[in-house]
Order: structure tokens, then C-alpha cells, then sequence
């Protein structure tokens, strides 16, 4: 549904992101994790048309956002990081602008707007002028307002800031139960969340991508052990069985693999060393040991880094 | 054009939901009100001494439109008072959406930058003529007490839509260079009095740069409709004018989106 290639944004001073490539398949959600600064919102400005980028192609549902901007924005809701309101308005006339804005006419404007304010739990507030409404339920009109028009993509720039927990509960089954018809992708920096929501992460520093998986798989990367990276010279698959046969291996399995040699992705149990263990057990066989390298340290940082920013209590809403 | 409309409609509606809107209404139809008073006065006294005039040549005066002159007078005056009022419609037009974020929210909806310049100028323009037709009110005083000649009127309200017009085009392409309202306003208002100025500048010049400086003028301009004449240079002036400030609007929307 989205496929992003070798994106690149620089200023005159810095560079914000460079060479990031990933796709996001239909029906999926996809999360975007990193510290503040990472460059999450500079991609997602770039996935929605409003910024261009420097290098590299953005398309989405086959359409590129260079050169046929309308028809990507057609089908992207996108809640930026802070709510785009005119706060001078009711709830409800400005989502009626928005979906006017968006291209819906007549009796569906209305029908759009009401199932929009529904769907976040806003009803009761839509006579209401937005400027006085508290954080979290400006946070939800904003929400419904990448909602309207039923878009198939959903860019939301940290949609649950702001909320209490109870409203993050709701925001984030709702964000669930788009999964399927709408491809989702969102960004944070509260790792709960992300295992709670996502399919799929991207953890993104200093404007590259660091890792792309499934939450349970970092998850267990940080609370359980270390991965090693192994580089060896002999048969793929025979280096596998040792590898595996070895005490204090979790899992195992081959990232790449030519004629004579192949690299490993060897997963650690919790807190043991076994780079020394590894090394024997290769060389006594009779391969050769390329290169053994591991690979937890930068990972365990960043998230060092964001497990921390979860600590700070979202502000209750009202 | 229906994007255009929804974007107008919006801000058209903003207008009324802030104080600005009837603070500049009440300015204007003020001043208009009180210096219509004014030269009403001022030709009724010319009448007594036109009178005595007349007696001492022993010739009858030479006719004068004085309701022509009424106007023509109100509106050269009114058109000063638009140089401060104007800014006052166009700051907010692009500094508060920037300020607010909902510039996001324009430049990520499925519209052309042109279509969301275009809905801004139109909701700005539509309360342009808002404001001059209040001036209708004056007019139909001096319909009922008089017979004006209609020409000179439509030529005058020609010229004051396209100078106000060119006007809120300038200051909407100012509005989108800043995200505070006090500096876009601040901002319009210098570039309006230089071109205003530019025909004093222009008296002490030479020949060719002094033709040069008073076209540029953008007040010298509404002269020629206020004394009821339609003069295709001057509507080219200021279409082009027009012209103009929208292209640099749009040419600023395009350069923010590189700079964000």
C-alpha cells in the first residue's frame, strides 16, 4: 500500500532522514518508533504530500507523491502532531469543512461527520466551540478528522498524546479494529503501545532505520538476551545445527548466504555470553569464523532511550 | 472551484466570529458616514457663495455636478482610509494558519495550493465589497435628495474594487511570510505606504523615472474612475497588480513547503 525507497531529507545544516526504505502491505499497521527528533514526523510529512522530498520515491497505492499529489492525498487521513483545529469553530462545523475539504457533498457530509465524531466518542461535544474544549478532546477531534471521507491509509502522528489512560485505551482499540480495511501507520515513543497496537515496528535513529519487527520480537530481544551476528565460511546448513545445538541459543537462522559463506542471526538467552562458546564450535569444525560481531548493544540503547519517555504519565485529559 | 468556495466560505465565516471583522466595519462606515456629512456641508456653503458670485459678474454660475463631487470626494477620501483598514482583512489570512498548524491540514487536504490561495483572496474580497457596498447607504441619501449622474458612480466603484483588490493581494502574499498577524500587519502597511509615497518620490524626478514611479503609484491610479473615466491602463494596472500578489502567494506556499 505504501512503499517508500531510498528517502532522503536534508536542510542546509542537517540531515533529517536518509536512505529509509520500507513498504507497508494493506490492512497492516505499522508503527514508528524513535526518540524525539528521529525523524518519524519528517517521514510522515514526506508519505502525505506536505513536504518534498530531497531524494528517493514515496508511493502509495501506486501512486507517486511527487508527481500525482492529489491522488495520494485522496487517500490519506492524516493527523499531524499537533491537531490541525480552527479552534474558533463548533466540533461539528469544523469537521463539516474538513469533509467539504476533502471532496464529500451533500447528505453524506453530515453522515460522515456524525459516524467520524462516533467513532471517537465526541458526540456529546459537537455543538461545542474546539477552543474550549480540554486536550484530549481537541486530541479526538483531531483524530476524527483524519477519519472523515474513510480514507485507506491513516498517517497518525502520535495520536494518543494528550489522553488519559482510559482515553488511550480507546484510541487504541479503535486504531485496532481500523486494521484490515485501512492501512495504518503511527508513531510514538511509548513502547507499550506499540506492542499493543502494531503489526509491525520501525524503530528509526537519527533519521535511519535501525530495526524493522514484529513487537514480540524486540520485546524478547530486550527483556531476554543478545543476537550475535556471525559471519561464516562453510555449509549454510550444517553451521545451523551446531550453531542451534549449542547451550544458551535461543534461535537461529541465516540473513544471508552466498556460495561459501553465510551470515547468522544467532538469538541469545537472557544475560549469557556465548561469542567465546560460538567461536570454538566453529573453528573445531573446521570453518571458518569471518566475523562475529554483537549486535544488542545499539538496539538496548535506543530503547534505553524510549522506555524512559514512557515514564512520563500522559496528562489527564479532563 | 468548489474547493475554492469551501476554503472561502470558512474563512469568510472566521471574519464574523472575530472582533476584527466588525472593528473595521464600524471604522469604515464611520468615516464614510461622517465625511459624506462633511462635503454635503461643504457644497451646501458653496452654494451661498456661488450665488454671491454670480450676482457680482451678473452671470449665472456654471452648472456642477454636486452630488458627482460629493462622491467623488468621499471616495478619494475612503480610499486613504482603506490603505489602513485593508491590512487590518488580510494579516490573519496565512499567519494564523501557520501559527495554528492547520496550514498542515490545507497543504495535506486533496487541493491545489493555487485552489487554497484562490479561496483565501475570495473571502477576502467578498469582504471588501461587503465594506464598500456599506458606502450604498451614502449614495441612497443622495439619491433621494438628488440626480446624480449613474456614470461617474459605477466608474468610481470600478476603481475603488480593483484598487481594494489589488491592495488585499498584497497583503495576502505578506501574510504568508510571517506566522504573527502584528508583524504581517505592521509588514502591509510599509509596503502600502511606499507605494504611496512612490508619487511624491516621483514629483522631484527626472522625466522618464518620474513616469515610471507615478505608474507604480497605486492610489494615482483611482483618479481617472473617480472623475469617471475608465481608462484600460489603469484596469490593466491593476489586474496585473492582482496578478501578481496571487502568483507570490502561491510562489510562498510553495517555497514553505521546502523550508518546513
Amino acid at each position: 500500500m505504501i512503499s517508500v525507497e531510498n528517502l532522503t531529507k536534508r536542510y542546509v545544516t542537517k540531515t533529517a532522514i536518509e536512505g529509509m526504505s520500507f513498504n507497508v502491505e494493506k490492512g497492516e499497521i505499522l508503527g514508528f518508533l524513535g526518540p524525539n527528533g528521529a525523524g518519524k514526523t519528517t517521514t510522515m510529512r514526506i508519505i502525505t504530500g506536505y513536504m518534498p522530498s530531497t531524494d528517493g520515491t514515496v508511493k502509495v497505492d501506486g501512486f507517486d507523491v511527487a508527481d500525482q499529489p492529489l491522488e495520494v492525498r485522496r487517500r490519506i487521513g492524516y493527523l499531524p502532531e499537533n491537531p490541525p483545529l480552527y479552534t474558533e469553530m463548533t466540533v461539528k462545523g469544523y469537521l463539516q469543512f474538513v469533509a467539504k475539504l476533502k471532496g464529500v457533498t451533500g447528505a453524506k457530509v453530515q453522515d460522515d461527520v456524525n459516524q467520524a465524531m462516533d467513532r471517537v466518542n465526541i458526540t456529546d461535544v459537537q455543538e461545542r466551540i474546539i477552543a474550549k474544549l480540554s486536550k484530549g478532546y481537541k486530541q479526538r477531534v483531531g483524530i476524527a478528522q483524519a477519519l472523515l471521507n474513510d480514507p485507506p491509509v491513516l498517517i497518525l502522528d502520535e495520536p494518543t498524546i494528550g489522553l488519559d489512560p482510559k482515553q488511550i485505551q480507546e484510541v487504541r482499540e479503535l486504531i485496532k479494529s481500523l486494521a484490515g480495511n485501512h492501512t495504518v501507520v503511527l508513531s510514538t515513543h511509548i513502547l507499550p503501545e506499540v506492542e499493543q497496537t502494531c503489526h509491525r515496528v520501525i524503530i528509526i535513529d537519527r533519521g535511519k532505520i535501525v530495526a524493522v519487527d514484529t513487537p514480540q520480537n524486540l520485546r524478547s530481544q530486550i527483556q531476554g538476551g543478545a543476537r550475535v551476528l556471525i559471519e561464516v565460511e562453510g555449509p549454510a546448513a550444517d553451521v545451523l545445527v551446531a550453531v542451534k545445538a549449542l547451550p544458551g541459543v535461543a534461535d537461529a537462522r541465516v540473513v544471508t548466504q552466498e556460495a561459501s559463506k553465510s551470515s547468522f542471526h544467532v538469538d541469545v538467552e537472557g544475560g549469557r555470553d556465548i561469542r567465546r562458546d560460538l567461536a570454538r564450535t566453529v573453528v573445531q569444525a573446521g570453518w571458518g569464523l569471518l566475523e562475529l560481531q554483537s549486535e544488542n548493544m545499539s538496539l538496548e540503547d535506543i530503547f534505553i532511550k524510549l522506555t524512559t519517555a514512557e515514564e512520563t504519565t500522559p496528562q489527564a485529559a479532563s | 472551484m468548489k474547493s475554492i468556495l469551501v476554503i472561502a466560505e470558512r474563512e469568510l465565516k472566521t471574519y464574523f466570529t472575530s472582533p476584527i471583522a466588525y472593528v473595521v466595519l464600524t471604522i469604515f462606515t464611520f468615516l464614510a458616514g461622517f465625511v459624506f456629512y462633511f462635503f454635503v456641508g461643504v457644497m451646501v456653503e458653496s452654494v451661498g457663495s456661488r450665488a454671491m458670485m454670480s450676482a457680482q459678474t451678473g452671470r449665472p454660475p456654471d452648472p456642477i455636478d454636486m452630488p458627482g463631487v460629493i462622491v467623488q470626494n468621499m471616495f478619494n477620501f475612503l480610499s486613504f482610509v482603506l490603505l489602513l483598514v485593508l491590512p487590518m482583512i488580510t494579516m490573519a489570512l496565512f499567519s494564523e494558519e501557520k501559527k495554528r498548524g492547520t496550514m498542515e491540514l490545507l497543504l495535506t487536504a486533496p487541493v491545489t495550493d493555487l485552489q487554497v490561495v484562490l479561496g483565501k483572496y475570495v473571502a477576502a474580497s467578498a469582504f471588501y465589497l461587503i465594506l464598500l457596498a456599506t458606502t450604498l447607504v451614502e449614495l441612497a441619501v443622495l439619491f433621494t435628495y438628488s440626480q446624480p449622474a449613474k456614470g461617474p458612480i459605477l466608474s468610481a466603484y470600478l476603481g475603488m474594487a480593483l484598487y481594494g483588490l489589488a491592495i488585499i493581494a498584497i497583503g495576502m502574499f505578506i501574510s504568508t511570510l510571517t506566522e504573527s498577524q502584528v508583524i504581517s500587519v505592521i509588514l502591509t502597511f510599509g509596503v502600502l505606504m511606499v507605494l504611496w509615497l512612490i508619487d511624491a518620490l516621483a514629483r522631484s524626478a527626472g522625466a522618464t523615472v518620474k513616469a515610471v514611479l507615478s505608474y507604480l503609484s497605486i492610489l494615482e491610479h483611482t483618479n481617472d474612475f473617480l472623475q469617471g473615466v475608465i481608462g484600460t491602463s489603469h484596469i490593466i494596472f491593476y489586474l496585473s497588480f492582482i496578478a501578481l500578489g496571487i502568483f507570490l502567494t502561491y510562489r510562498s506556499l510553495d517555497s514553505l513547503r521546502w523550508r518546513s
